[in-house]
């Protein structure tokens, strides 16, 4: 059996899975449930500073982008942080730590950009007996607007400066959450490390608006005939998150930062995936929302029985092992040569390969009178258009060719050695070959 | 109520009206709007699609399950009706199993296609329910055409008629339009008066003048027709029924299966039908169906559908097949009536087995029958001076007939399948033909 514990900045929880920072970490009776449901670790929701705490607005707070079955693909909030008493949450995070010692339970936190509000709360937390801090830097809708969440996460400076701050005055590990509404997100997480965070957490949800209502004209969810953007999260934000996890884990100036990854985590292979890409762990949240806490056994069962099948003893064994195959397009090997082929008896002959190529693409599939489909060699650049919206898995499939055979496009002889654009004889910038 | 049902005979009652409206509510329930969704992103919008090629109206299948999937329905219904008139009853009627959803690229991967059927009605009904007639006419051309007949043919050509700007007369013999709609198929298939609902719909497009109760070769005669209209297209259908050639075919009981369902579809209260005990149909197309189900739901307690030949050349699909099967109709193949028994009523019929060849194998069996249904197909009743083709009347590739003026399309013209989806192309396709033909 695969052991799934993991050691993420000395904190330990029994398997990779926690529940990020947002409405099911709002109080104690969630967060238990989440424990008893078999979560490995929590990220409490934002704490506020002291005093009255926020409201929240008292209409709908979410909008989706639903699939054809009501799947839910996308998932938008406006919610603010945590709308209860600071003591409250600090009396509840010290009771369900007390009685869940072996899970990771950490506290975000999200306080004017003052080092007086850092310096008040930190001890406060640090009394609760919590694991670590996450500094929400994240939040793009509401918070952002009264210079806190995003609002510092755009400016590297801040991170840094908050960071250290945080650092000074708080003990254990602090993990910095990252927002995605950045150009360049390297730059943050740079700054983090400088200011010494231990880690860095991504995504944060993505400036969205998911709808406009075409009867009232106003952008969805509504209130009250008015919308805001909102942070977008769920499945579809995955590809961005692992992307910019990627971007941070090759950095030089990041390599080898612990990265707690978030965005759209909604089962076992996507978990295994972002630990591939070099995190520690992933947080959850949209897939909890839609399906409720449960869905972190089968999160549970699955990666365990994959590890076992690859043979992987541990989380540690496999983490990282697609960051040295993530590399720049002016690396790629541009004498690898493949073509589609379509396999005659899987092919049911909707023939959406053919108007996808013939249409959009390179003209490089042929149909017959009687609805066979066949690849065009001499056209066909291997794009791999046909393969993806064919609704048939593995019927076509890119197949590369041996070296020493001619391609037929080009009439050039497929070569076994590497080369790049970097010494393409097309590119003016090209550095002769040693 | 078991009383009722063990009684010998042709009887009305045997069953209660809440039994009745249950058993012949609609087959298939409507999708309801959230259930067309997933059924329309089934669809994998193929190129060229074979479904499309299927439709005998060329429908454009893809595109109007698109317009469902992105909550399009009206523009959907639109995309049907611009091809099928009628497209809300071949929707509830078409043995889509032998054409759209045969062919379904997902019915030859999975088994299970497109619900192609279902999601027409969706969108048909939709727009019907809205009252919204999407068309509307050309300025008047002064011409005049008399289309003879209101089924599915004459219905699609006198609306496409008018769309252009024509004047139609359209005459039918019974009291009511709508044909084989209104007076054949299954009451299940086509509940709440849904004929006379699409004929009123139909005839929104203006320009259509209907006269029933007018017959051709009764009140009616080719020769004046054609003397009073710049044109006539005859959608006439078919309208005698052969006999089985036995002794005693005068019985009470024997009778044609299209009499029993036009009965059936113009009786309002079904507890008022009689029906026999024990029921055998003779034939093996969707009429032997339509008649045998009916029975079995009226409640007769058998019922026997004894087809000549083997099953895989039944004309009914094995889709109606199995619908007869499953609600308790037995079916025989490769037997013929031999010999009809009783005292003025019908008490038993004895089938003879036949082999390949239509031979007797000299084996015999005798059923109980109180009524018997004969299904053996209709022929068509001779129209003067003009010439036929297999029992048909003789038509080139756009419905034009032997006789300058007159065309023909639906079950009395020949070629086609006998299916309300092809005398729908049929009569539009005769429309667009006469409208060239007026034009010049």
């Amino acid at each position: 059996m695969a052991d799934l514990t993991t050691d993420f900045l000395g904190i330990k929880s029994p398997n990779p899975f926690w529940l990020a920072s947002a409405p099911p970490t709002d109080k104690e009776y969630n967060v238990r449930r989440a424990f008893e449901a078999g979560w490995g670790g929590v990220v409490w929701k934002t704490l506020g500073a002291e005093g009255p705490p926020v409201v929240n607005v008292n209409g709908p707070r979410y909008g989706v982008i639903h699939g054809a079955d009501r799947r839910v693909l996308g998932l938008n909030n406006i919610e603010l942080i945590t709308d209860r008493d600071l003591e409250t949450n600090l009396e509840e995070i010290t009771r369900v730590k007390k009685d869940w010692p072996d899970r990771a339970l950490i506290v975000s936190i999200m306080v004017p950009c003052e080092e007086a509000a850092w310096k008040d709360i930190l001890p406060r937390v640090e009394a609760t007996g919590a694991d670590g801090i996450e500094l929400n830097f994240g939040c793009p809708h509401g918070m952002s607007e009264r210079g806190m969440g995003s609002a510092v996460g755009q400016v590297p400076e801040y991170i840094e400066m908050v960071t250290r701050w945080c650092k000074q005055y708080y003990s254990k590990p602090v993990i910095v959450k990252l927002t995605p509404n950045i150009t360049d997100i390297r730059k943050p997480a740079e700054a983090a490390r400088k200011g010494g965070a231990d880690a860095v957490s991504l995504i944060n949800t993505i400036n969205s608006i998911v709808s406009v209502d075409l009867d009232t004209m106003s952008p969805h969810p509504s209130i009250d005939g008015k919308g805001t953007h909102g942070g977008y999260c769920g499945p579809a934000v995955k590809p961005i998150a692992l992307s910019m996890v990627s971007e941070i884990a090759r950095a030089p100036a990041t390599h080898g930062m612990p990265i707690s990854g978030i965005g759209g985590v909604t089962t076992w292979r996507d978990a295994a995936e972002f630990i591939t890409m070099g995190c520690g762990n992933v947080q959850v949240c949209t897939a909890a929302m839609t399906y409720g806490f449960k869905v972190v056994q089968e999160m549970i069962a699955g990666l365990s029985r994959w590890m076992d099948e690859k043979g992987h003893e541990s989380i540690a064994d496999f983490m990282g092992a697609a960051v040295p195959n993530t590399t720049d397009w002016q690396y790629l090997n541009l004498n690898y040569i493949a073509k589609a082929k379509i396999d005659q008896d899987a092919c049911i002959s909707c023939g959406r390969c053919y108007a996808a190529c013939e249409d959009t693409s390179h003209q490089a599939i042929a149909m017959s009178e009687d609805r066979t489909f066949s690849v065009i060699d001499e056209e066909c650049v291997a794009c791999n258009l046909c393969v993806e919206v064919c609704p048939v898995e593995n019927c076509i499939s890119m197949v590369p060719m041996e070296a020493g055979t001619t391609d037929p496009r080009t009439g050039k002889v497929v070569q076994d050695d590497y080369a790049n654009w970097t010494t393409h004889p097309n590119n003016p910038g090209a550095v002769a070959a040693e | 109520m078991t009383e009722a049902l063990r009684l010998d005979g042709i009887r009305a009652g045997r069953l209660g009206a809440e039994d009745l409206a249950r058993n012949f509510d609609d087959l298939h329930a409507p999708l309801t709007g959230h259930e067309a969704l997933i059924a329309a992103d089934r669809c994998y919008f193929c190129h060229d699609a074979p479904c499309v090629t299927a439709c005998p109206t060329d429908i454009d299948i893809p595109m109007f399950i698109r317009q469902i999937a992105t909550g399009m329905e009206d523009a959907a219904a639109k995309t049907i009706f611009d091809q099928n008139i009628l497209g809300g009853m071949c929707a509830r009627v078409c043995p889509t199993e032998t054409l759209c959803e045969e062919v379904c690229v997902r019915e030859v991967a999975e088994g299970k296609p497109v619900e192609i059927g279902r999601l027409q009605r969706f969108a048909t009904d939709a727009m019907m329910a809205e009252g919204e007639h999407p068309y509307t006419r050309a300025a008047e051309t002064g011409k005049s055409v008399a289309v003879v007949g209101a089924g599915p043919a004459g219905l699609a050509c006198a609306h496409r008629l008018a769309m252009h700007g024509h004047s139609v007369t359209l005459y039918d013999a019974r009291p009511k339009a709508g044909g084989l709609n209104e007076y054949g198929i299954a009451a299940y298939k086509t509940v709440d008066g849904y004929a006379q609902a699409e004929v009123d719909w139909l005839m929104q497009i203006g320009g259509i003048s209907l006269k029933t109760g007018r017959t051709l070769g009764d009140s009616l005669t080719l020769a004046a027709l054609r003397d009073d209209y710049d044109a006539v297209f005859l959608g006439i259908g078919l309208g005698g029924v052969g006999a089985l050639g036995l002794e005693g075919e005068g019985m009470t009981g024997a009778e044609n299966a299209v009499d029993f369902i036009a009965t059936l579809r113009q009786t309002a209260d079904l507890t008022q039908l009689p029906v026999g005990r024990h029921v055998v149909v003779i034939g093996g197309g969707m009429t032997a169906v339509d008649a045998a189900v009916q029975s079995k739901l009226l409640g007769a307690e058998t019922v026997t559908i004894a087809y000549r030949r083997d099953q895989d050349r039944m004309p009914a699909s094995r889709y109606e097949q199995d619908l007869a099967a499953t609600h308790g109709v037995r079916l025989m193949f490769g037997v013929v009536p031999a010999a009809l028994r009783g005292e003025g009523q019908l008490r038993e019929v004895e089938l003879s087995y036949v082999d390949g060849d239509m031979k007797p194998t000299g084996e015999t069996v005798t059923l109980r029958a109180d009524q018997l249904f004969r299904a053996i197909g209709q022929k068509l009743e001779a129209v003067e001076g003009l010439s036929l083709d297999s029992g048909k009347i003789a038509v080139d590739t756009e419905g034009k007939t032997s006789l300058d003026g007159v065309w023909a399309g639906g079950d009395c013209a020949a070629g086609g399948e006998d299916l309300t989806v092809t005398a729908v192309a049929e009569g539009r396709d005769a429309a667009e033909a006469i409208h060239r033909a007026l034009s010049t």
